[in-house]
């Protein structure tokens, strides 16, 4: 049956294709919709109608959208981001570095939350109904409901302010030792390991719920299996799928708590870049940084898709 | 207000019971809803005018809760600040849930080639992260109520035609459809007569839970600096404004997250301890 599987995640990567296809072009568009010519904007009200038609000319803005945007996509899917209204630097220079430090955080964080979540997520789903349960329910629900920046300024209010363990908003950008290592990652770090374990906990407790509400399961409790053993051998490997799932797609919450956090804390990343140039309008660094975003979120819903068809034993 | 209208009257003329968390959870949103409405009358001092000699001031007699960055009364910065928060919300939930809704049950119904197109492109509409979008539209046509609104809208469209749809798919599927198909009934008047009713209760508590998410990126955005532009605030702004207090601790930063948290946890709860009976229909 792995011919199935096989043509189930090429289809799921195809339309993956589709939707990328389909992002870019609201992306693209929706950056076209400023008003304003932007050649007028780049050389000043003072240019002479020569030199704005020459820059015209050579940014190729006289060309139909379309056109414009198949030079565009071509350009990405090649390497080739174009050049930053503001500073003129090739835009690969300008995030290559802030993708780095992007991806660090989000590594880092990763490492932290996956197994916090998953320990209470599973705990919490065995003990269903007890006051363990309710505690970390209620607390997640909090999380949950509240915006990222205010998880970020609790956390400041808690660990600086009340306990003093980390200096407050401290914007230390290089790095000569441990301990402004931990000075630039430790408050960014806990936020998000806050928002994205909140989100991983309430599905992993969701997805292994459901799977011990299966008959099987009920099965396994009248022959007299323990807890424990219903749990780990019955329960667990069946809400696996579900559970790496959850996993995939709570890590997609990163994306949008790490737009927050990069800004809280001026920690040198891509979303900051990315909400510094909607400040100063450079078009083309936001289209490439919005694209990253959009990419790095179409691959986590994506891979979430795929494992969930790998792990599902009917289809093997 | 769109969310506590829809919903209290439903509530009451069905006689469906909550608990003490819903009681009270509901209690705080018809707060706020009053509050966003009758902000001009519950405003003690003018919200633009600084009246404290001190900056971010502490709570005292005279300024309930403190004072901001400027010497401006907080509290009266927070009531006028539900109005914004609220009021943009609930147009956006509103826009949101009834286009999101329309079209889910017009694909679910018509089914074919208006089905797979409009999910296609819904489904890849909503594989743009919702911070991210808003960036790039506030950055392309800049900040403004009426794009806030058209946006928070165009953002939370797929999730609630998704919802529907699926709904709506398996109502389409009942007997009760296939007669009225058979009776003549063209599309309108299945969707209007036979599908929305039996699909009404689980659509507005999803409207309550999109109305957190809305609430939650209207403040995130404005914290940015990119939703509600001064000298207008709303309660995201308002964080935003007073962030230099936070190292020690001002009122003027907690109170406008803890207005948030109030509103959107009780939406939360609420929908949370609603009846089953209006949560899901599958459950009768």
């Amino acid at each position: 049956m792995n011919h199935r599987i096989l043509s189930l995640v090429m289809s799921r990567l195809l339309i993956t294709a589709i939707t990328l296809v389909i992002v870019s072009f609201a992306v693209f568009f929706a950056t076209m919709m400023l008003p304003g010519d932007t050649a007028t904007i780049l050389l000043g009200q003072a240019a002479t109608p020569e030199a704005v038609a020459g820059l015209r000319t050579a940014m190729h803005l006289d060309e139909p959208a379309v056109i414009r945007f198949i030079r565009w996509f071509g350009g990405l899917l090649t390497g080739d981001l174009g050049t930053s209204y503001a500073n003129d630097m090739p835009i690969a220079d300008l995030i290559a570095g802030r993708f780095i430090n992007t991806l660090k955080l989000a590594g880092v964080t990763a490492l932290f939350s996956v197994p916090i979540a998953l320990t209470l997520g599973i705990t919490a789903a065995m003990m269903r109904g007890s006051l363990y349960d309710r505690i970390v329910t209620v607390l997640t629900i909090g999380v949950i409901s509240v915006p990222e920046f205010m998880v970020a300024t609790s956390a400041v209010l808690l660990f600086a302010v009340y306990l003093k363990w980390l200096p407050a908003l401290s914007f230390a950008n290089e790095v000569h030792s441990i301990t402004d290592l931990l000075r630039v990652y430790a408050m960014p770090v806990v936020t998000l390991t806050f928002v994205v374990s909140a989100q991983m906990i309430r599905m992993t407790r969701a997805a292994v719920v459901e799977t011990l509400n299966t008959p099987y399961v009920e099965m396994a409790l009248l022959k007299g299996a323990s807890r424990k053993r219903i749990v780990l051998k019955h329960a667990l490997p069946n809400a696996l799928g579900p559970i790496v799932n959850a996993v995939a797609l709570s890590l997609s919450y990163l994306l949008g708590g790490v737009i927050i956090v990069e800004t809280i804390f001026n920690y040198p990343g891509i979303a900051k870049l990315m909400v510094d140039a909607v400040a100063t309008r450079d078009l083309p660094l936001i289209q490439s940084c919005a694209m990253i975003f959009c990419v790095g979120y179409l691959i986590l819903i994506t891979l979430a898709d795929i494992l969930a068809i790998l792990s599902n034993p009917r289809l093997r | 207000m769109t969310t506590d209208t829809a919903k209290t009257p439903a509530a009451g003329r069905l006689g469906y019971r909550f608990n003490l968390v819903g009681m009270l959870a509901l209690a705080v949103i018809l707060l706020w809803g009053l509050v966003a409405v009758f902000a001009h009358l519950l405003t003690p001092y003018p919200v633009g005018d600084i009246v404290d000699v001190d900056y971010f001031g502490p709570m005292s007699k005279q300024f309930w809760l403190g004072s901001d960055y400027l010497g401006r009364d907080i509290f009266s910065r927070i009531v006028m600040g539900a109005r914004y928060t609220v009021g943009i919300s609930v147009a956006a939930v509103a826009i949101a849930c009834t286009t999101g809704v329309v079209l889910g049950m017009i694909a679910a119904v018509s089914g074919g080639w208006t089905d797979t197109l409009l999910s296609r492109f819904l489904d890849a509409m909503s594989s743009i992260p919702s911070k991210l979008f808003g960036l790039v539209v506030v950055a392309a046509v800049g900040s403004s109520i009426p794009v806030l609104i058209i946006t928070l809208s165009v953002i939370y469209i797929p999730g609630a035609y998704r919802f529907a749809r699926a709904l709506a798919v398996n109502i389409n599927a009942m007997d009760f459809i296939t007669v009225a198909r058979t009776r003549g009934e063209n599309v309108f008047y299945i969707i209007r007569s036979e599908i929305l009713p039996n699909i009404l209760g689980p659509v507005l508590a999803d409207l309550g839970l999109r109305f957190v998410f809305i609430v939650l990126l209207l403040s995130g955005l404005s914290f940015l600096g990119l939703g509600v532009q001064p000298p207008y605030a709303d309660w995201g702004a308002l964080v935003r404004e007073n962030i230099g207090g936070l190292p020690f601790g001002a009122p003027a930063v907690m109170f406008p997250s803890i207005a948030i948290a109030s509103l959107t946890i009780s939406v939360n709860l609420l929908i949370d301890n609603l009846p089953n009976k209006i949560r899901d229909r599958s459950a009768q």
